[in-house]
């Protein structure tokens, strides 16, 4: 597990040393802005769940923008070959990655930590909703990072990597909300699927065990294959 | 320290290696030559486990490839072709992100990466952006981290491949003195780089071990005899009978110029006889102008061998 704090590192210092980091900050401040001062004005309510819930599309189409260069970028300039004949595990280079993206992907989101400050300036916020909300946004990270993870490591091409990531963000997202408020075996389970409905619950301020196992598991799943894929050049 | 038994390494239908093992022994610089896509660059990726080969073993510093990946790889430096590297770090950090990776201990890291750093001739650009040097500095930071954990085996695929004449000599001397120190495994279709710096060469063509020996003796068996070209003033005609009457004189050419002859003699495999030229021609009042042993370049043999496998498959 020692590589994996040494990919981590190097990744994380990858970001700021290109414009990476600083444009999706930035991008994602600009939106993240415009929603919460709009919901603010719309609602009048001192609370962060109707701004966040448009965030929620914002941060589908810029995780993947953060993990498109993960493993495409090495598949594509041949770095991938030194860094897997050093002597480190499939897995340590895949957790390694995963956590520099999430971690970036924190950085990404902690400004709207100033949104708090500003509710509790104008009227009296529900704190414990706004922590459960943050939980919900920091696991769903995880899943996002993951997926857009997976989409970098089949491909060489990281545009093509990051589209498909927006598109795969997307439609999960999307089968999530198109199934609300309907019955049946087919949209409970499109719905259970979709990270909507998992992440509405938080922004209630429940923290449901139920949902916490959806983000964790289905974020493990996904390293799992990635890792599997990374490993795949060896008996392709 | 590397030992490969029949390994082969198919991709579709296609075998990029096919059946082949050789050793190299501890110390030794031994060199892998052939044309492009005769199965180079796999054998190394496959003794880097950077991918597992189809059928056969292969065994570096007495672990094995596939089973104990981890093991062999810190035993080993290697140098991908054209030196991938991150283009946004810098010299020095990538040579400390590289020295964490393969497990140096913190406290050697500072004067080990010096150590590299002075050896590879890179004082200069160290703390220099990857992305901004030339192709020369570029390769001997590869060269850097591929020395960076002290291997006991350094597996370079085409170190000198794009480098200008004097970054050629400059990376042929480094490898030079590194094989004082270590096994060496590289790779080229460069000729002259072979004769220069390898002990042996291992010629693989289309995947298959067509020769393995020192260049020398390459030079000697591909012959089909010794070829001596004299050039001589004296009786042609006389000089001609005694050169044939000589034991292991196969063939003598003669062109007569007059008062100068040239001739080219053909011995038998393996025997010198240049001294029985030398006092054939005395004995006959011929004085010798000139006598050189035609020697015939690697170059010559790769050509053979290589054609020759074509001859046979076609």
């Amino acid at each position: 597990m020692t590589s994996t704090g040494t990919i981590f590192q190097r990744e994380l210092n990858a970001y700021f040393l290109s414009p990476i980091a600083y444009v999706v900050i930035a991008v994602f401040m600009v939106f993240s802005g415009y929603f919460f001062s709009v919901m603010l004005g719309l609602t009048q309510e001192t609370t962060l769940r109707y701004s966040l819930a448009y965030t929620q599309f914002i941060l589908s189409i810029l995780t993947p923008v953060i993990t498109m260069r993960l493993m495409a970028e090495e598949n594509k300039t041949g770095t991938i070959e030194p860094l897997m004949t050093a002597p480190v595990t499939d897995f340590e280079v895949v957790f390694g990655k995963f956590l520099a993206a999430w971690a970036l992907y924190n950085v990404m989101i902690a400004p709207t930590t100033f949104y708090i400050a500003f509710l509790a300036w104008v009227g009296n916020p529900d704190y414990g909703a706004i922590i459960a909300s943050y939980i919900g946004l920091i696991l769903m990270g995880g899943l996002f990072v993951s997926i857009g993870l997976l989409v970098s490591a089949v491909t060489k091409n990281q545009i093509v990597a990051a589209v498909i990531g927006i598109v795969a963000l997307l439609i999960l997202l999307v089968i999530g909300l198109a199934s609300a408020g309907n019955e049946g075996w087919l949209y409970s389970t499109l719905k259970y699927i979709g990270t909507y409905d998992h992440w509405e619950t938080f922004t209630k301020g429940i923290v449901d065990t139920r949902d916490v196992v959806y983000y964790v598991s289905f974020t493990a799943l996904l390293l799992f294959i990635v890792v599997r894929i990374v490993e795949s050049r060896r008996w392709r | 320290m590397i030992k490969v038994e029949h390994l082969a390494k198919r991709y579709a239908d296609v075998y990029a290696v096919n059946d082949i093992s050789f050793e190299v022994h501890q110390g030794e610089i031994v060199g892998l030559l052939g044309p492009n896509g005769a199965g180079k660059t796999t054998t190394m990726r496959i003794l880097t486990c950077y991918m597992p080969a189809t059928s056969g073993s292969a065994n570096v510093a007495g672990y094995d490839v596939f089973r104990e990946s981890i093991n062999v790889r810190k035993q080993i430096g290697y140098l991908p072709e054209n030196v991938p590297l991150y283009p946004e770090m810098r010299v020095r950090e990538y040579l400390l992100f590289r020295a964490k990776l393969k497990k140096l201990p913190s406290r050697e890291r500072k004067s080990k990466i010096d150590e590299c750093i002075e050896k590879c001739s890179i004082t200069e650009v160290q703390n220099q952006i990857i992305g901004t040097l030339s192709k020369g500095y570029r390769q001997r930071v590869g060269l850097a981290d591929t020395l960076v954990h002290d291997p006991k085996i350094l597996i370079l695929d085409e170190p000198t491949i794009g480098l200008d004449p004097n970054q050629i000599r400059q990376v042929r001397q480094l490898i030079k003195e590194l094989g004082a120190k270590h096994t060496i495994l590289l790779s080229t279709h460069i000729l002259p780089e072979v004769e220069m710096l390898c002990e042996r060469v291992i010629i693989i063509n289309k995947g298959k071990i067509v020769a393995m020996d020192t260049p020398t003796n390459l030079a000697i068996q591909l012959r089909a005899g010794n070829n001596l070209v004299l050039e001589v003033r004296g009786n042609g005609e006389k000089i001609k009978n005694a050169l044939t009457n000589i034991k292991s004189v196969k063939k003598v050419v003669w062109q007569d110029k007059g008062e100068i002859s040239n001739f080219t003699v053909e011995a038998e495999k393996g025997a010198d006889v240049r001294e029985d030229v030398f006092s054939n021609i005395v004995k006959n009042n011929g004085i010798i102008r000139e006598m050189k042993q035609a020697s015939i370049t690697l170059e010559e043999i790769f050509h053979q061998i290589t054609m020759r496998e074509q001859e046979v498959t076609t």
